[in-house]
């Protein structure tokens, strides 16, 4: 059991990069939901990927817990396949999630932080949102079958039939409603609100954490300066959620479920929505402690944990390491590896619209592919600049002191 | 039973209910339609939908559910209004009392548990817009409405966060504000913002930049709390409400509660 436990607490920091490695997230949806098998192109891919891992774990440790993780997920989602997407599947899958869960309530460093009263909507969130993107999918899933064999999605079946307001709405909206209000009010007697001592700014917590929907934005801070994590990026979110409707010309998958008509979109979102944003605050809820040092889920939550201060700098990195020089005086000389490098990224559009994203380009249009691709570009951004920091210790890419510009 | 039905319709025939509601007991479909046309509340309705607009597999519920949970949040934070002062002085106090004093001494329960059900919410309500494309043309506007009111929705929790001036609500505070301070060109710590000088002086500085702005103070203080009060209990629920309002109402004009056009 001990091993068990101390295996997922590895696990949990290595699963971090794992899932935002994960272009093949994108990749696991949409090879379960259409082919289920490793003959596909996109299993073809999850092989190498798998031996890449294997290969590089052997020199960077974290890899090697993430190519065990990777295998056992692509075994178990392959030998599923589309049956993943059955009710009994999902039945299945929910129940032991959440035995999984509740048994791990037996562990005291586990409960501690679980078990806290603003955390358990949090714990209640993992599974909502487990539970609505299986829905979603399915259902995405078996309109995609229709539309392969030819047919039309169900909820186009149905725009013809027409109800009545009064009685099947309104019916349907009130016991929501009377529902609604028993799960609040047992909910209420249950939980005690948490109220902790009188504020005291002399003494301030650890760890302080802001509220727990900003935790993401809060996590960010470790891999962004304040200004770009709490300010700039925040601010992108709101502007590309707003921008999602202008920049999708895609005519198709509006009202219905689909995922073969909007691979694209689904794929970017979900990303953003269940990694970035999602999964993000769940890691700062649950998985990080004093400091804001990580913790795995069964560890003890130290205030004197030693995390060793290895992260370095690109320019470090390559000037003093791998070319055996002392850092360049000038900042332009000593981070221009740096500075190709985020300049070389942000100056992907164009040659994406020259090259293999010719074909959004001419459906979308200069503006829209311009403004979409910024957008996608600094999104990004967050997880690989989060995988180099948890595998290589990377600090920063660019980092000129003098000029307040550290990326 | 006879009775009952007697009872009943005695009750549905009476001049003041009639004089109330205007339909009898909707069971024909002229009185289905009058009765959703004839109030003030179901006419937020069409007399139809599509029948994707009733099955829960389909719309989740999620967007009534986060304006249920508005209602909740009104109706509770109103009652918490009653406990409630927000100083220095009193602010810890009074939710103390409110603890330990007040008779069924539920609502600042149901107030906290209903704020963080009213953010997930609202999160799968735009979850579920997503993946059944419902942004796309005509709707374009009514999304950017609701992402105004997703924002608005984690506005109203932050201010809320602080109200109990205990130690969870001012370092969480502290924590979320201190972004201001490094807003380019505003905050006192941002990028650019040392380039903004008068001669020698720096123009913007720890007492007049954006965290200043947003906290009314060097620190969350006095000035803090009620800001945050006013802002809770009256400035954000108004605009949400009136964005709230626009948003219902597009929903009909764009073509009703979503569905394959």
């Amino acid at each position: 059991m001990t091993f068990f436990k101390d295996f997922i607490n590895v696990l949990s920091a290595a699963s971090i990069s794992f899932l935002l490695l994960s272009s093949t997230f994108g990749c696991i949806i949409y090879f379960c939901l259409l082919d289920g098998r490793l003959r596909s192109k996109g299993g073809a891919a999850f092989v190498v990927l798998g031996v890449i891992y294997f290969v590089a774990g052997i020199f960077i440790r974290p890899l090697l817990y993430l190519a065990v993780a990777y295998v056992l997920i692509l075994f178990g989602l392959s030998n599923l396949g589309p049956r993943l997407w059955d009710k009994k599947t999902g039945k299945w899958l929910l129940i032991f999630g959440m035995l999984g869960f509740f048994v791990s309530f037996f562990d005291p460093n586990f409960y501690l932080i679980a078990a806290k009263p603003d955390n358990v909507p949090i714990g209640a969130m993992i599974f909502l949102l487990g539970i609505f993107t299986w829905i979603a999918l399915r259902k995405a899933y078996l309109n995609d079958k229709q539309i392969e064999a030819g047919g039309i999605p169900w909820e186009k079946t149905e725009t013809s039939e027409k109800l009545f307001v009064w009685p099947d709405l309104v019916y349907t909206e009130m016991l929501c409603m009377i529902l609604l209000t028993i799960v609040m009010i047992v909910w209420s007697v249950g939980l005690r609100a948490p109220l902790e001592e009188a504020a005291n700014p002399t003494s301030s917590p650890n760890p302080a954490k802001a509220p727990w929907y900003f935790l993401g934005l809060q996590e960010m801070l470790v891999y962004f300066d304040p200004w770009l994590a709490g300010v700039v990026l925040p601010g992108l979110i709101i502007v590309g959620l707003m921008a999602i409707p202008y920049i999708d010309t895609n005519p198709k998958g509006a009202g219905y479920f689909t995922f073969i008509e909007r691979k694209w979109e689904l794929g970017i979102f979900l990303y953003g929505f269940l990694v970035l944003w999602s999964f993000l605050i769940i890691t700062g809820t649950f998985l990080r402690g004093p400091n804001w040092n990580f913790f795995g889920p069964y560890e003890y939550w130290d205030p004197n944990k030693l995390v060793p201060l290895v992260n370095i700098d690109l320019s470090e990195l390559v000037w003093v390491q791998w070319l055996g020089q002392p850092l360049p005086k000038l900042w332009p000389i000593r981070e221009m590896f740096g500075i190709i490098l985020v300049v070389g990224y942000m100056s992907l559009p164009p040659l994406l619209a020259a090259g293999p994203f010719r074909r959004f380009y001419l459906k979308m249009g200069a503006p829209r592919f311009y403004v979409g691709a910024f957008l996608f570009l600094v999104m990004m951004a967050l997880p690989i600049k989060m995988v180099l920091r948890w595998l290589f210790n990377l600090k920063y890419i660019v980092h000129i002191g003098e000029l307040f510009f550290n990326v | 039973m006879a009775s009952v039905r007697g009872i009943q319709e005695g009750i549905v025939n009476s001049q003041i209910w009639k004089s109330v509601f205007r339909v009898g007991i909707p069971n024909t479909n002229r009185k289905r339609v009058l009765a959703v046309l004839g109030s003030l509340i179901l006419h937020l309705h069409p007399v139809k939908v599509r029948r994707s607009g009733v099955r829960m597999s389909y719309t989740w519920c999620m967007g009534g559910t986060s304006f249920f949970l508005f209602l909740v949040e009104t109706v509770t934070g109103l009652l918490l209004m009653f406990y409630y002062r927000p100083t220095i002085e009193y602010a810890f106090t009074d939710i103390m009392d409110l603890r330990e004093q007040a008779p069924f001494g539920i609502m600042r329960e149901m107030h906290r548990w209903g704020a963080h059900a009213m953010v997930i919410a609202v999160w799968l309500h735009m979850f579920r817009v997503f993946m059944t494309g419902s942004y796309k043309p005509p709707r374009e506007f009514n999304w950017n409405v609701g992402v105004i009111l997703l924002v608005l929705t984690l506005l109203l929790s932050f201010t809320g966060y602080l109200l109990p001036w205990d130690q969870l609500a001012i370092w969480a505070i502290t924590v979320g504000s201190s972004m201001a301070r490094a807003t380019p060109g505003a905050g006192n710590e941002g990028p650019m913002s040392g380039l903004i000088k008068l001669g020698d002086i720096r123009l913007i500085h720890a007492g007049d930049d954006a965290r200043f702005g947003l906290i009314g103070g060097r620190s969350i203080g006095a000035a803090t709390l009620l800001r945050f009060y006013v802002l809770h209990c009256v400035a954000i629920p108004l605009v949400a409400g009136f964005l709230m309002a626009i948003h219902f109402w597009r929903v009909r004009k764009d073509g009703g509660i979503s569905g394959p056009l």
